[in-house]
């Protein structure tokens, strides 16, 4: 599904990926570990399209196409998803607005016809009971005002209404109480299936207690590390990344 | 030397033009209200057109407007051969209003028949008015809007002749927003001047809308003043729509003043235009009078649109809120000055004021600046201004979700706009605007030959 070759990239200036190689099969949940500043939201930033992230070398293929060639929208439509770490305020533009707008615009990329207002709100109040978000939050502005764990679920409440074939998760479990990781999780969970993948990012191995990865990947320095299974998750844990910067000879 | 023989020319030729049509502009209208002309234009003369070098038109160099200009003076009613009711037929079954045409200045007769309003109301002909409701009108004329304070307003006094007047008698409400239409229509290029006079009685209720279209490509220069004053615990709200083509000068002055207790509204949504300047004055003469002071200006290639605010609080206990915006494309410039006053007995006075721009060019340009006066201590004030740009972040929020950047950019300004689009009391109105705005930011209103309510169809 996703095959990143090779991968550089910098931001203001600064290289900050120095040659990613990672590929992703449908029905895969991958997860990218690693010690501040490693590189692993530019990574989920390059991948979904942000321009102030400048991409000087490598390849990405999704889902047989050139990712890299296209525009942040049209990777969304083409079934990529970035869970943001910190979602933004949008004062004014209504949740709902900006999801019936999101959704038909995947519909017509897709050659579907728009959502009527019922049906949308259908599919609305549907996904809001899976993800479990208070309900009241689609009353609102995009994230405006919510918590920091409103936001997260909001976040995954947007992956639900998408259906993404790959969603990238940035630290979706940071700053969540344990209520809060737990929809967060089941979510995710609920929405896995044979046909998409989900690349999780994160610093804490508790998520891993509720998603169970079939990779776990170290990120260090704007590179893959060490790639394993889930029990590589449990030794970072335990041990931080000294031993694997050791491993490296740093 | 220039640029003084420059202005010395305007002032000259500007004062010849009153001299050689002084009957012209005086007919039909008694000697009281003639009286004022010669004082009014000593004052203009004195201040000559406004440029940079005036303080409070730093940002709306007018020389260059007035310097060759030769328009055609509308000094009496122009006559068309349309029904000008048809053009206008506004297509929105919910949006009912009392409609009133003003014609070039001139409030249009043949328009505006058959009204029922409740008893009492008055509204015609301000030419009428000033014969017929001589008591009304001479109270009023010229005591907010001096022709001391400003040389527009100095200039409105010495050409006015008609407009629109409108009285609201005690206790008296009426439902149905008032729907002013002002529109543009001449073969040649024209200079309009249009006095209007509203009173609103105690404890009344009322809504104005006032809406401004060019019908023709012509030139045009408007010189509008309205006089406002407000009864004890009446409740008004005035909305403006600007909508005029690029080669038109919009140059509004709207004086209100505000008895105890009342309640105001005004926003002024300057669409399109080509050099609009708004001067709005508003007194709060009475104690717990409130004032909700709005505006939103969306303007792209040489555009150009200035507010200036004066909000002056006179007596304790009164409120005041202001929220300016704008949106400028292309070169488009812009102003904001906004200025406070609380005297020194105004205590418990809240005034506050918040002025946010966006540029979408490097090319844009905004001039904001607060002006607040405050001699006594017991107030809440607070003011703020920012100009920045479209948020990246939000940007790229949008689009990774599958939202097209063109898509996306318009999302955000129209949330940017939609803050001050709130403030519109009457949901119809407020609807009617939004989808005006919305089809101002996707470029749609380019050509603004016809109303704009036209465009809801």
């Amino acid at each position: 599904m996703l095959v990143i070759k090779n991968l550089y990239a910098k931001v203001e200036g600064k290289e900050i990926l120095k040659g990613i190689n990672l590929s992703v099969n449908a029905g895969e949940v991958h997860v990218i570990m690693g010690p501040n500043g490693s590189g692993k939201s530019t990574l989920a930033n390059v991948l979904a399209g942000n321009t102030n992230f400048e991409v000087t070398h490598g390849s990405v293929t999704f889902n047989g196409k050139d990712l890299l060639d296209m525009s942040a929208d049209v990777r969304a439509k083409e079934g990529l998803f970035l869970g943001f770490q910190y979602p933004v305020e949008i004062p004014g533009v209504s949740m709902v607005n900006f999801l019936k707008t999101a959704v038909n615009e995947h519909r017509k990329y897709n050659n579907q016809p728009a959502l009527s207002a019922g049906d949308f709100l259908k599919l609305m109040r549907e996904k809001k009971a899976m993800v479990q978000i208070d309900s009241q939050l689609t009353n609102r502005s995009v994230n405006e005002g919510f918590s920091g764990g409103e936001k997260k679920k909001n976040e995954i409440f947007q992956m639900a209404m998408l259906e993404p074939s790959l969603a990238i998760l940035d630290e979706t479990d940071s700053g969540l109480d344990i209520d809060a990781l737990r929809i967060v999780s089941n979510g995710v969970n609920m929405l896995k299936n044979k046909d998409n993948a989900t690349i999780l990012i994160t610093h804490y191995q508790r998520l891993l207690d509720y998603i169970v990865p079939d990779f776990v990947h170290v990120l260090f320095q704007g590179r893959i590390v060490k790639s394993a299974g889930k029990e590589l998750a449990l030794e970072l844990e335990e041990k931080g990344y000294d031993w694997i910067k050791k491993e490296l000879g740093e | 030397m220039a640029e003084v023989t420059d202005k010395l020319s305007a002032i000259k030729r500007i004062s010849d033009i009153y001299e050689a049509n002084r009957s012209k502009i005086s007919d039909g209208l008694p000697n009281w209200f003639n009286n004022s002309r010669q004082p009014a234009l000593e004052a203009f003369q004195r201040m000559g057109i406004p440029g940079f070098k005036t303080e409070n038109y730093k940002y709306t160099d007018l020389t260059r407007l007035f310097e060759n200009e030769n328009f055609r003076r509308a000094f009496k009613t122009d006559k068309f051969d349309v029904d000008l009711k048809d053009v206008f037929s506004c297509d929105v079954p919910e949006f009912d209003t009392h409609l009133i045409l003003v014609v070039n200045g001139w409030y249009d007769e043949s328009n505006n028949q058959n009204k029922s309003y409740p008893e009492g109301v008055i509204i015609k002909s301000f030419q009428k008015a000033v014969t017929e409701n001589r008591d009304l009108v001479e109270k009023y004329y010229g005591k907010l809007a001096k022709v001391e304070d400003d040389p527009l307003t100095a200039m409105n006094t010495v050409f006015a002749q008609d407009g629109v007047f409108i009285y609201i008698p005690d206790n008296t409400h009426i439902s149905k927003p008032l729907q002013l239409i002002n529109i543009l229509r001449s073969e040649d290029d024209l200079y309009v001047t249009q006095r209007n006079m509203i009173i609103a009685g105690k404890n009344s209720q009322v809504k104005i809308m006032f809406c401004d279209h060019t019908l023709l490509p012509q030139n045009f220069i408007v010189n509008n003043v309205t006089e406002f004053e407000i009864g004890e615990d009446a409740v008004t709200d005035i909305y403006s729509i600007q909508n005029q083509h690029n080669k038109t000068a919009n140059l509004t002055g709207l004086y209100i003043r505000q008895q105890r207790g009342s309640q105001l509204v005004t926003n002024a949504i300057s669409l399109h235009g080509g050099i609009i300047r708004n001067n709005l004055n508003v007194l709060l003469d009475g104690e717990h009078a409130e004032a909700k002071i709005c505006g939103l200006a969306l303007s792209d290639k040489n555009q150009h649109v200035d507010n200036y605010t004066f909000v002056e609080h006179r007596k304790p206990n009164c409120q005041s809120n202001q929220l300016y915006k704008s949106i400028l494309d292309d070169s488009s410039t812009g102003g904001f000055t906004g200025r406070i006053h609380v005297a020194p007995h105004a205590v418990k006075t809240i005034a506050y004021q918040r002025n946010n721009n966006v540029l979408l060019t490097n090319a844009a340009k905004m001039n904001t600046k607060p002006q607040l006066v405050i001699d006594n201590d017991d107030v809440k004030c607070s003011h703020g201004a920012t100009v920045g740009r479209i948020n990246e972040e939000a940007l790229f929020y949008l689009q990774s979700r599958g939202i097209n950047e063109k898509e996306a950019r318009l999302m955000l300004m129209f949330a940017f706009a939609h803050e001050v689009l709130a403030e519109v009391k009457v949901e119809q109105l407020r609807d009617v605007i939004d989808k005006l705005v919305n089809k101002r930011l996707r470029g749609e209103v380019s050509k603004c030959h016809s109303c704009a309510m036209d465009c809801i169809r």
